[in-house]
């Protein structure tokens, strides 16, 4: 009795439903490769195994995401919706035969990653090792320092920081044909693209970080007849910390796109721009995906670093410590 | 008047510095290809010098005035639909940018609805939403071009296609921290007044939502901007304002490339000055009633 009562809690329903939703989908995908090999094969055949297996992932994913207790509970329901989204792609994109043209399958865009890394890597580098990374770092450095610089000047102050939040407005992506006419094909071009978009967003948080610290804490400083620079050190800087960790995490993004879009104006024969935009002109869709993955891990993997980051400089602060 | 006065120096400034660079730029091109043909003797001034500078044919950096004479020729000199006003590309860039941004939001708004009210969206689908804030999706726009190309679509259809995931993002993620907004004491209030889960969401959840909506229509018409220029890139499309910029960077028309820059930041500054003043509008009323 014990077992059948055990075998109905939440969490066992849930793992029922994702076991089952398992044993069916291998099935499905046996039937799908078997069933590809008969000349009159028609995707209608397949018809019922494919919605029940859908029917049984919708299930096992509501079940997940009913369950309550442990934090990765959430993670695991996100993690378990992503592959199952990867599985009926794969599925869908064999079954009805959709041409690999328009639709690559993620077994072909794994395999171009692995047969094509070297390409891709050499991508990597040359977009994200050179122009992100320095156009990234030069771009939130200015900045960061121009912020710093026009602390003590409130009427500089008045008049960029309105231009600067205009600039959000605008598409300075749009420049990239001028740096390429300027810098020439190669990275420095995407390099400086990518200082001009991050420059305005750090620029600004700059200003609104350096804004953040309390009268109390400024008073306090005074008592303590502290100058200008201690002040700035010890106090406004480290308050001023996770304006700038969110500006450095917003800029990250901005100069992937930065840069892989202004490989789209000229380039060398090498990046990830580049390969993006010349494969898509030749149809080989796999190796753009790949590309895209790529682009897409390298924006996630620096969000994650930053994050990291973040928790050693502003361990002191409430929305850091309260995770 | 104290407002204006140091963004009007910045501004100078910035007017000062670009004639400078233009100087500076030129310089050698001048030096090398203009000033030879006028004195043969190489007898020429500094005045010379600046008045070539900032007057040449294909200059790296053309001065401010040489942009607003390409602006305004073009503007005034021929007829809104031809292809060479520029206020025509700028037209068709906005038009995409526009459809992109209204079926964006929308989308954004139902998929935002549908997760606060089911428990299994919001704990498969958001964080997904979530992380691809953090990668370049704009990266995917080639391949959207290719596989609505080759299912028969052109023309607006396409653009508008990745101005409105692009829109489409922000705009999900700012609902359904919105849409969560309300206190629970307020829930529970419409609770005892027996209001269906449509009229709490019509009567409490959508008013407290429109304050996150706005920051994040600004955000996603300005991405929605950028979708719709990158998306006039590889097509060879003949028409809008990215296909400017690629043209004129083909063919070395400074002066043009820096017109469609013009012209693209002040679409920029319009769309979401319009998009200011809905606000305004909607909350004003909002208040009212």
């Amino acid at each position: 009795m014990s077992l059948a009562r055990a075998a109905s809690t939440p969490t066992a329903r849930a793992g029922w439903a994702v076991l089952s939703g398992t044993v069916l989908a291998a099935i499905l995908w046996w039937l799908v490769t078997e069933a590809r090999k008969q000349p009159d094969f028609k995707p209608l055949h397949l018809a019922v195994p494919l919605v029940a297996t859908l029917l049984l992932a919708g299930l096992g994913v509501r079940r997940v995401a009913a369950l309550d207790g442990k934090p990765w509970y959430a993670t695991a329901t996100a993690a378990l919706f992503g592959l199952w989204i990867l599985y009926f792609w794969q599925v869908g994109v064999t079954l009805f035969n959709v041409p690999r043209v328009l639709l690559p399958s993620p077994a072909w865009i794994g395999q171009m990653l692995v047969d094509r890394w070297d390409t891709l890597a050499r991508d990597f580098v040359q977009t994200v090792g050179k122009a992100v990374v320095v156009g990234w770092a030069l771009g939130s450095g200015l900045g960061f320092a121009v912020g710093v610089a026009i602390d003590r000047a409130p009427f500089l102050q008045r008049g960029l920081l309105p231009l600067a939040n205009l600039t959000s407005t605008v598409p300075l992506v749009a420049v990239a044909p001028i740096m390429v006419m300027w810098f020439g094909f190669e990275w420095p071009s995407k390099a400086a693209v990518v200082v001009l978009m991050t420059f305005f967003p750090m620029l600004v948080a700059t200003l609104a970080g350096l804004q953040a610290a309390g009268k109390l804490e400024l008073e306090l400083m005074r008592t303590y007849a502290a100058s200008y620079a201690r002040t700035l050190i010890d106090l406004r800087l480290p308050m001023a910390m996770p304006f700038i960790f969110s500006a450095l995490k917003v800029n990250a993004t901005l100069a992937l796109i930065g840069a892989i879009v202004a490989e789209f104006f000229g380039s060398p024969t090498v990046g990830l721009g580049f390969r993006i935009s010349t494969e898509a002109a030749r149809m080989n869709m796999g190796l753009v995906w790949g590309a895209i993955v790529v682009a897409a891990v390298t924006g996630s993997v620096a969000y994650a670093l930053l994050v990291q980051m973040e928790r050693r400089v502003a361990f002191w602060h409430p929305s850091v410590r309260s995770k | 008047m104290t407002r204006w006065l140091p963004v009007a120096t910045v501004l100078a400034l910035v007017l000062a510095l670009w004639y400078a660079g233009a100087v500076a730029l030129n310089r050698a091109g001048a030096v090398e290809r203009v000033l030879p043909n006028s004195h043969p003797n190489g007898d020429w001034t500094l005045r010379d010098l600046v008045g070539v500078t900032l007057n040449m044919q294909r200059p790296v950096l053309p001065a401010p005035h040489q942009v607003a004479a390409d602006l305004s020729s073009s503007i005034l000199d021929w007829p809104l639909n031809s292809p060479r006003n520029l206020l025509y590309h700028t037209a068709v860039t906005a038009q995409s940018t526009l459809v992109g941004f209204v079926l964006g939001t929308l989308l954004g708004v139902l998929l935002a609805a549908a997760i606060v009210h089911s428990r299994t969206l919001d704990r498969a689908l958001l964080p997904w939403i979530v992380a691809s804030q953090t990668v370049p999706v704009l990266a995917i726009a080639p391949i959207v071009l290719v596989i609505l190309g080759s299912l028969g679509f052109s023309g607006v259809a396409p653009k508008a296609t990745i101005a409105m995931y692009l829109c489409f993002f922000p705009v999900t993620v700012a609902m359904v921290q919105g849409l969560r907004a309300p206190q629970r004491i307020e829930t529970e209030l419409m609770h005892t007044y027996a209001a269906s889960r449509l009229q709490a969401f019509w009567l409490l959840r959508m008013p407290s939502a429109l304050p996150y909506l706005f920051p994040s229509l600004r955000v996603a018409i300005a991405a929605g901007l950028v979708g719709a220029m990158v998306a006039e890139l590889p097509t060879g499309a003949q028409a809008g304002l990215g296909a400017r910029l690629l043209t004129g960077s083909y063919y070395g028309n400074t002066v043009g490339i820096w017109s469609a820059l013009v012209l693209s930041a002040l679409l920029g500054l319009v769309l979401t000055l319009a998009v200011a003043g809905l606000e305004r509008l909607v909350l004003r009323r909002g208040r009212v009633a």
